[in-house]
């Protein structure tokens, strides 16, 4: 066992892991966090998505002990303190970026991910920027149009919202 | 799937990872991004007995000039190599071809290095440090060596490292003078290999092609330059016409494999067409 101090979504966790539990299996099953979920398990479909210090990762594809001293964001830790949805959920959920969920999470993170370099991509560059994220019921089509909401709302709002 | 267990050693220094590769036993694998070795100790394609995690040796990270040679770091992510302004000024056909690597969650990840040492030829990084002539220095227990790119590259995700060696930087000579580069990559999908891919450099002269550098993905057990063809671009005209003709001998000597994606004889086809299509993009076509 190997011993990692990690900060999951604000809040900091000491705990002994094997080394070869993979970080979602960690988030999971040790901390609770069962808004990520394992996807494809081979590293192809992005459901895992987290932001490993600051950078979207596929958490399948992470041992834990490489995130030690990390700050590690899920997707169950984007909403404002009241409760008040991410931007990126927002928009997912008016345009309704989605059928059955199962990518959502991942779609999200990668979404953030990519409107932090990008704040005002193309179609082209949303495409790029999420393929790594495998959706199976959409057609992406909706998925897109939630990204190009969201950079928008994100553009104008004064909400500093990472 | 879980990887088996294993023991974990995470050294800071490249003496403590040569120290750590030497007492890790018989089967020692070196993590660098993990986003090649984690899926095949996932699948217990792999499962050593001490992984050594490079993530801490912050050496082995970062680009740097000296004189006329670029040196990357080993650890250098495919993020910080698309990104950085070295790279962008003077190579950077590595930038281009790193860009169509993977997905962004992935770029985070995966290193340089790690993609050079796994030598997988369907990956996209060989080829191009075989079109630019690059360098490999290795550390081991009795100190560094350096291997060029056509003698690193040995076989079948084999190359001149030894047991106990750890790939640490790697040395690009700068294109001077008017060089255009492209790298055209036939893949299906983000995450699916290269089915074929060729790396063009082309420096151009008088209005003539001076000197032409073709690397070849995935068209043999490892990455391949296309001399025919480079032989044939040599003080040619920048023509459609003669780069088309020069980019027909673009798969001899070459000995792709035929598999679910592509018969070897359609990898022919696409060496060519490839070819065909960077060097023109490259020759400002």
């Amino acid at each position: 066992m190997t011993s990692i101090n990690v900060r999951v979504d604000g809040a900091s966790y000491s705990d002994d892991v094997e080394p070869r539990t993979l970080l979602v299996h960690y988030l999971r099953e040790t901390l609770g966090k069962v808004g990520t979920v394992v996807g494809c398990d081979t590293s192809n479909c992005g459901a895992c998505t987290v932001h490993l210090d600051g950078e979207a990762v596929k958490s399948c594809t992470v041992f834990a002990v490489q995130a030690d001293g990390s700050e590690i964001t899920t997707i169950e830790g984007i909403a404002g303190g009241d409760g008040a949805l991410h931007p990126v959920q927002k928009a997912f959920h008016e345009m309704h970026g989605l059928q059955c969920g199962y990518c959502t999470p991942g779609m999200i993170m990668a979404s953030i991910d990519l409107l932090k370099e990008n704040p005002s991509p193309s179609e082209t560059e949303i495409r790029e920027g999420i393929e790594g994220n495998l959706c199976r019921c959409t057609g992406y089509q909706n998925i897109v149009r939630a990204v190009q909401q969201a950079a928008g709302e994100m553009s104008g709002a004064t909400g500093g919202q990472a | 799937m879980i990887p088996a267990p294993f023991a974990y050693e995470r050294p800071t220094t490249v003496d403590e990872a040569l120290q750590a590769i030497a007492a890790g036993g018989e089967d020692v694998k070196i993590l660098a991004g993990g986003q090649s070795l984690i899926p095949v100790m996932r699948l217990r394609l792999a499962a050593p007995e001490t992984v050594v995690d490079l993530t801490r040796v912050t050496e082995l990270r970062g680009v740097r000039e000296e004189g006329d040679v670029l040196v990357i770091g080993a650890m250098t992510t495919h993020h910080d190599v698309i990104t950085d302004p070295l790279i962008a000024q003077h190579a950077p056909l590595i930038a281009e071809a790193t860009e169509t690597v993977a997905d962004r969650q992935v770029r985070h990840r995966g290193t340089f290095g790690g993609a050079l040492a796994h030598a997988d030829p369907a990956g996209d990084l060989p080829a191009v440090a075989l079109a630019l002539d690059a360098e490999f220095v290795l550390a081991g227990p009795n100190g560094r060596r350096t291997v060029g790119a056509s003698d690193f590259f040995v076989d079948y995700l084999t190359t001149a490292l030894e047991e106990g060696e750890l790939l640490v930087e790697i040395r690009v000579p700068k294109l001077t003078g008017s060089w255009g580069v492209r790298y055209e990559k036939f893949n299906r999908v983000a995450q699916a290999w290269s089915i074929v891919a060729v790396a063009a450099a082309v420096r151009r002269e008088n209005g003539h092609i001076a000197e032409a550098r073709i690397g070849l993905t995935n068209m043999g057990p490892t990455p391949l330059r296309a001399r025919a063809t480079e032989a044939a671009l040599a003080g040619a005209a920048v023509t459609a016409e003669a780069i088309a003709d020069a980019a027909r001998s673009a798969a001899e000597g070459t000995s792709p494999s035929s598999d679910l994606n592509a018969q070897a004889d359609y990898r022919e086809h696409l060496a060519q067409v490839l070819t065909r299509r960077a060097v023109s993009a490259a020759a400002g076509l």
